[in-house]
């Protein structure tokens, strides 16, 4: 599984609070979530994030376990978050609703080219090539299937 | 030779494994996201709803008509699917669960991340999203990764002012907020058995602020002891030798008064240096801190005082309400001046009552502190109950004395 886009650079420790903010949590309209995605972080990111990876620090997504963070993410048109480690269960969460996530170290500045590989494992940022983590088969076989909802549809 | 995590999960760490779980729950947030993932999945019947359970703990009673229907479309799919249901006033999910539900070597999940905390029964516990419990509950099982497991030494006890609450703070900000992340945390040594039920819950509570999947005690007499109260039958768990992949020394007579200063966790002061310190609010209670001890501790120093600033109290479930009734423990807290809420999160994730304003400084019992968490714009420091009681009372963060 493959994809490709420029870079949107973050520090670490980003906490899911930060993606998507408590007060827009009591809705089951996904587009608000997208539309407030990094508010309080940076409010211009939402209006240009689609098409892009999102390149963390360490602890990418710690903090509550609120799924809308990823579905913000994937709403707002997020193609992949890399980051040098994740929150486990912002990983999970990113897994379960079909937003690759690829763990690994790399250089990267705001608009760099980066591509990813979740089969082969690697990433690739303006041409360099850097290893990930390896993910299970059952997630990739998730990730492929656009999630865990559609994943278990497929396997019924 | 097992660490905990291992010998429940009865595989070596770093394997992947596919297991049924034993209890698995979701709160009013996270239970509407799961619902939806089952309509969208299709399906109809759940296999095992008695080992089910939804909690309505986040924002209740409800603070909109629109979070009120969807609660109550929630409620009825409870009543539909057999599900059992503690409604708005019952507790927080972790401590519900804490009191006669969970097992020591069991495995328990809860669409919360502070699911961590029913690791201090001896259980294997820990928090996912909705749709992964969306997954489990439609299936009765779910896959994780066995943990490597960092232990957390405990020698000596905790003597003066200091409390459970200050040896977490001790613990996060050693290992820092991803210290321990995709790792179990055990909480072992002699220093262990000195402490209660109620702060062995605070104690692992917060292992998932160290980004750990769990933090767990051996069951002990202790344990055996406190489910027995609830009617529940356990026994000890007998630690193996086993391999940790680091160990962290904490020796609790060195223990005194911390504090998490904004906007991080492991961002620790003692009290005094952060003594002094400004304050709109104070608010005790949470997962964290709003169990029965916490509030007697609390009422024995409010007693007969009156709070200096807006001062907060929410129990952490009816049956920790009840007894503070019973006791007479709220009384001391409402002829304080204090503001008592229903059991229940309350102001922790600034949805709905207690929310700080621009600038606003809260001192916290709670185990988050981040940016903008109790509402925008304000500062969270996060200490024990005592140093809360201490600070209520002068308006600015104090050092507690000698309890
Ligand atoms: S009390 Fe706070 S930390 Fe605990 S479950 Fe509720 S919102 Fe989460």
């Amino acid at each position: 599984m493959q994809g490709a886009g420029p870079a949107i650079c973050l520090g670490r420790d980003i906490d899911t609070d930060l993606i998507i903010a408590g007060r827009y949590l009591r809705t089951k309209d996904r587009s608000v979530w997208a539309e407030h995605v990094f508010e309080d972080l940076d409010p211009t990111l939402a209006g240009r994030i689609r098409g892009s990876v999102i390149v963390a620090g360490r602890n990418m997504g710690c903090g509550s376990s609120r799924e809308q963070a990823v579905v913000a993410l994937r709403e707002a048109g997020v193609v992949a978050v890399v980051a040098e480690s994740f929150a486990r269960i912002f990983f999970r969460n990113a897994v379960n609703v079909g937003l690759p996530v690829v763990e690994a170290s790399v250089a990267c500045t705001d608009g760099s080219r980066v591509a990813f590989d979740l089969d082969s494992g690697w990433v690739e940022v303006d041409g360099m090539r850097y290893p990930a983590r390896p993910l299970s088969e059952k997630m990739v076989a998730i990730l492929r299937a656009g999630g865990l909802v559609p994943y278990w549809r497929s396997c019924r | 030779m097992s660490t905990l995590s291992e010998a429940i999960l009865g595989a070596p760490a770093g394997r992947y494994v596919d297991r049924e779980v034993d209890i698995a729950f979701a709160h009013d947030g996270t239970g509407v996201l799961a619902h939806e993932a089952l309509r969208e999945m299709g399906v109809k019947r759940l296999p095992h709803p008695d080992r089910l359970r939804l909690v309505f703990d986040h924002i209740v009673p409800a603070n909109t008509g629109t979070t009120a229907t969807l609660q109550a479309e929630l409620r009825e799919y409870a009543r539909v699917s057999g599900i059992a249901l503690s409604d708005a006033g019952g507790g927080i999910c972790h401590q519900v669960m804490s009191e006669g539900v969970v097992r020591p070597g069991t495995i328990l999940v809860g669409a919360d991340s502070h699911s961590c905390t029913l690791g201090a029964f001896g259980a294997f516990a820990t928090g996912v999203g909705a749709t992964d419990m969306a997954a489990i509950w439609a299936s009765g099982e779910t896959w994780f990764r066995v943990p490597e497991t960092i232990a957390v030494n405990l020698t000596g006890r905790l003597s003066g002012p200091a409390e459970p609450k200050d040896v977490a703070l001790a613990y996060v900000a050693d290992l820092g907020m991803e210290g321990a992340t995709y790792r179990a945390l055990e909480f072992t040594g002699d220093g262990a058995a000195t402490i209660s039920m109620d702060g062995r819950l605070t104690l692992s509570n917060m292992a998932v602020e160290t980004g750990a999947k769990t933090g767990m005690f051996y069951a002990d007499p202790v344990t055996v002891r406190y489910l027995a109260d609830y009617g529940v039958t356990a026994s000890s768990q007998v630690p193996e030798d086993c391999r940790y992949e680091r160990t962290v020394e904490i020796d609790l007579d060195d223990i005194v008064p911390l504090v998490a200063v904004p906007h991080r966790v492991d961002t620790v002061r003692e009290a005094e240096e952060v003594a002094g310190t400004h304050l709109d609010q104070v608010f005790v209670g949470t997962c964290t801190n709003g169990r029965y001890e916490d509030l007697a501790r609390f009422a024995r120093i409010v007693r007969g005082k009156k709070v200096a600033v807006r001062t907060l109290v929410f129990p952490a479930s009816r049956a920790v309400l009840a007894r503070a009734i019973a006791t007479g423990v709220l009384a001391d807290i409402v002829d304080a001046g204090c503001v008592v809420g229903s059991p229940g999160c309350g102001p922790c994730l600034g949805a709905h009552a207690g929310v700080l304003g621009e600038g606003e400084v809260c001192l916290s019992t709670a185990n988050r502190n981040f940016k903008n968490r109790m509402g925008v714009g304000g500062e969270i420091y996060l200490s024990s109950v005592a140093t809360a009681a201490a600070s209520a009372i002068t308006g600015v963060i104090t050092v507690p004395e000698v309890a």
